[in-house]
C-alpha cells in the first residue's frame, strides 16, 4: 500500500522562522534529545514561540515546530509511545492536532492508534481530519476505517482530506455509503459529492434508485 | 468603563453572568485554578479541571466579548490530600500554557507542613517559568497568616513586584504593600470586603498596586462587585483615571508579566455566533 508520509518539516519551517525562533527551536531540540521530559514544557511553548500561521498543505507553523520537537525525542517503543500520548492527554487541541499530524514521523507501530481513536470519538472536525492522515491509512483495522470515512461524511469533512481512501476504499465501505446515499435520498436531502467516486467503483452496491438518483443529479 | 476582573471562577458562574458582566463593563478575567466545593480525589479530575480553564472557558466567555485568562497551581486546601498532590508533578505542561498568566491560587489554608511544601515548590515553578503568582491567605488567623505567606515569598527569592497576596482586609494591607507584593481584595456580598470598605482602603493607601475582584463562584458572591466598587470609587470623589487604573491597568500591568496576556483589542462587543464552538460543542441548546 502506498502512503503519503509528510515531509520533513524542518527546512520548511526554517525558512519562515525569525531568527529568535529559530535559535528557540534549536535550544529546545538539543534540551530534548538530552533529555526527554524537557519537552512537557517546551511542547505548549512552541506556539507563542514561533507563530502560528499556515506553513504548506500538511502544517502549520505551530504544527511543524511541534514536529521537530517530537521527531528530537530520544525515546523508542513504548516509552516514545507514553511520552507522546501524555503530550495528547495534556494538550489542548493545538497540541493534540500537532501531535496527530506527526505520527507518521515516529516510529511507532500501532502504538498510537489510541490517540487515533479518542480523535474518531470526539466531535471536533480538525482533530478528525488531523486523524486521519497517512498514520491512521497505515495502522487503522478496516472496520474502524470505514467508520471514520463515514464519520467525515457526516461530519463535512471532504473526503479528499482522508488519507488512504484509494487504496483502502473496499466494497464493504462501498456499500456503507450507497446505504447512507439512499437514507439522504428518502428523506429528501442533498447527498454529498465526494461519496461518488468511491460508490461507483463498487457497481453491483448501487442499486437502480441510487443510480437512477446520482443520474438526475448529475444532469441537473 | 473598562473592568478586568482579575479574580473570577466563571466555570461555576451562568451565561446569564457573562452577559451582565459584559453589560458592566467588564471585558477581560482571569480565573485561578482553585478546589470546586468538594474536594477531588484524584490527579485526573484536576487535569480535567485545567483543561477546562484553557478550553472550554474561554471560548464560552468569547462568546459574551469577555476575554479569558487562567492561573495554574494545586489549592491550598487540596494540598493536603496526598491523593491530590501528584499534580505538583504535572504542572509543568500546564504552566507552560499560552492562556496561562500567573500560578495561582497558591498560599495557606490551614499552615500545615503539606501546605508550606506545595507553596514553596509552587513560587519555586513561578521561577521556573518567569510567571506572576497568586497567592491566597487564609480566612482563618488572616494577619498571622499573612505575615508568614510574606516570609515565604521573601524565603523563595521571587521579586515581590510579582507576587499578589489576595483576599486582605485592613489588617493586612499595610503588611503586603510595604513587602512590595500587590494587593489583593476580594469584595463579597457579607463578608470578606465590601465595597464601601473597599473605597476607605484606597483613600488610605492609594490606587498603586492595588487589585479589586469578586472572586465569585460556586458560594454567594456576585460577579458584579468590581462594577460596584468602581460606582462607590466615583461617588467618593476618585477620578476616571484613578478607576481606570484599579479596574484595568493594574490589572494588565501584573498579568502583563507573564508576557502570555494577549489582549485582543478588537474584541469589543460579543461575538456569540450560531456556528463557533470548542472542540465541536457549544453553548446552543438544541444543537451539538
Amino acid at each position: 500500500m502506498t502512503v503519503i508520509v509528510p515531509a520533513d518539516p524542518r527546512p520548511a519551517l526554517s525558512a519562515v522562522l525569525d531568527a529568535s525562533a529559530r535559535a528557540w527551536t534549536d535550544e529546545a531540540t538539543a534540551a530534548i534529545a538530552a533529555d526527554a521530559s524537557a519537552i512537557r514544557r517546551l511542547f505548549p511553548a512552541a506556539r507563542r514561540r514561533c507563530g502560528h500561521s499556515r506553513l504548506n498543505e500538511h502544517w502549520t507553523v505551530d504544527e511543524a515546530a511541534r514536529a521537530v520537537l517530537l521527531t528530537a525525542l530520544p525515546l523508542r517503543g513504548q516509552a516514545l509511545a507514553d511520552e507522546v500520548a501524555a503530550l495528547h492527554r495534556h494538550g489542548d487541541p493545538a497540541e493534540q492536532r500537532a501531535v496527530l499530524r506527526t505520527l507518521p514521523l515516529l516510529d511507532l507501530g500501532e502504538l498510537a492508534l489510541p490517540l487515533v481513536r479518542e480523535a474518531l470519538r470526539g466531535n471536533d472536525t480538525t482533530l478528525i481530519e488531523a486523524a486521519l492522515g497517512p498514520y491512521a491509512a497505515r495502522h487503522l483495522p478496516d472496520p474502524e476505517y470505514r467508520q471514520a470515512v463515514l464519520k467525515c461524511v457526516f461530519c463535512e469533512i471532504p473526503l479528499d482530506r482522508v488519507h488512504g481512501l484509494g487504496t483502502r476504499a473496499d466494497r464493504e465501505l462501498a456499500r456503507m455509503l450507497a446505504d447512507f446515499a439512499h437514507e439522504r435520498i428518502a428523506a429528501g436531502r442533498d447527498v454529498p459529492h465526494d461519496i461518488r467516486p468511491v460508490v461507483r467503483a463498487f457497481p453491483d452496491v448501487i442499486g437502480e434508485a441510487l443510480e437512477h438518483a446520482f443520474d438526475e443529479e448529475e444532469v441537473a | 468603563m473598562r473592568i478586568f476582573d482579575p479574580h473570577i471562577h466563571m466555570s461555576s458562574r451562568t451565561t446569564d453572568d457573562y452577559e451582565a458582566m459584559y453589560a458592566a463593563g467588564v471585558r477581560a478575567v482571569v480565573e485561578p485554578a482553585f478546589w470546586q466545593g468538594q474536594p477531588r480525589t484524584s490527579p485526573e479530575s484536576f487535569y480535567d479541571y485545567f483543561d477546562a480553564l484553557l478550553g472550554w472557558e474561554p471560548y464560552r466567555a468569547a462568546q459574551f466579548g469577555i476575554q479569558h485568562f487562567c492561573t495554574i497551581a494545586l489549592n491550598p486546601k487540596e494540598a493536603n490530600d496526598p491523593r491530590c498532590t501528584p499534580v505538583l508533578d504535572e504542572l509543568d505542561r500546564y504552566l507552560a500554557k499560552d492562556r496561562v498568566v500567573a500560578v495561582g491560587e497558591i498560599g495557606y489554608d490551614s499552615m500545615t507542613p503539606e501546605e508550606d511544601e506545595a507553596l514553596a515548590r509552587q513560587l519555586q515553578l513561578a521561577l521556573d517559568h518567569g510567571l506572576p503568582a497568586l497567592v491566597h491567605t487564609p480566612h482563618r488567623d488572616k494577619a498571622a497568616g499573612t505575615k508568614r505567606t510574606l516570609d515565604v515569598v521573601r524565603a523563595s527569592g521571587i521579586d515581590p513586584a510579582l507576587v499578589v497576596l489576595d483576599h486582605l482586609n485592613e489588617l493586612t494591607a499595610g503588611m503586603v504593600l510595604d513587602s512590595g507584593c500587590w494587593a489583593g481584595f476580594s469584595i463579597y456580598p457579607r463578608t470578606k470586603m465590601s465595597e464601601d470598605r473597599m473605597v476607605g482602603i484606597l483613600k488610605d493607601v492609594g490606587t498603586e498596586r492595588i487589585l479589586v475582584n469578586s472572586a465569585a463562584d460556586w458560594g454567594r458572591s456576585d460577579p458584579l462587585k468590581t462594577r460596584r466598587t468602581a460606582d462607590a470609587m466615583a461617588a467618593a470623589g476618585f477620578t476616571e483615571q484613578d478607576v481606570d487604573q484599579v479596574m484595568w491597568r493594574n490589572p494588565v500591568d501584573f498579568y502583563g508579566q507573564s508576557g502570555r496576556l494577549e489582549l485582543d483589542s478588537t474584541l469589543d462587543e460579543p461575538r456569540p455566533d450560531d456556528r463557533s464552538s470548542f472542540q465541536g460543542n457549544s453553548i446552543r441548546r438544541g444543537g451539538a
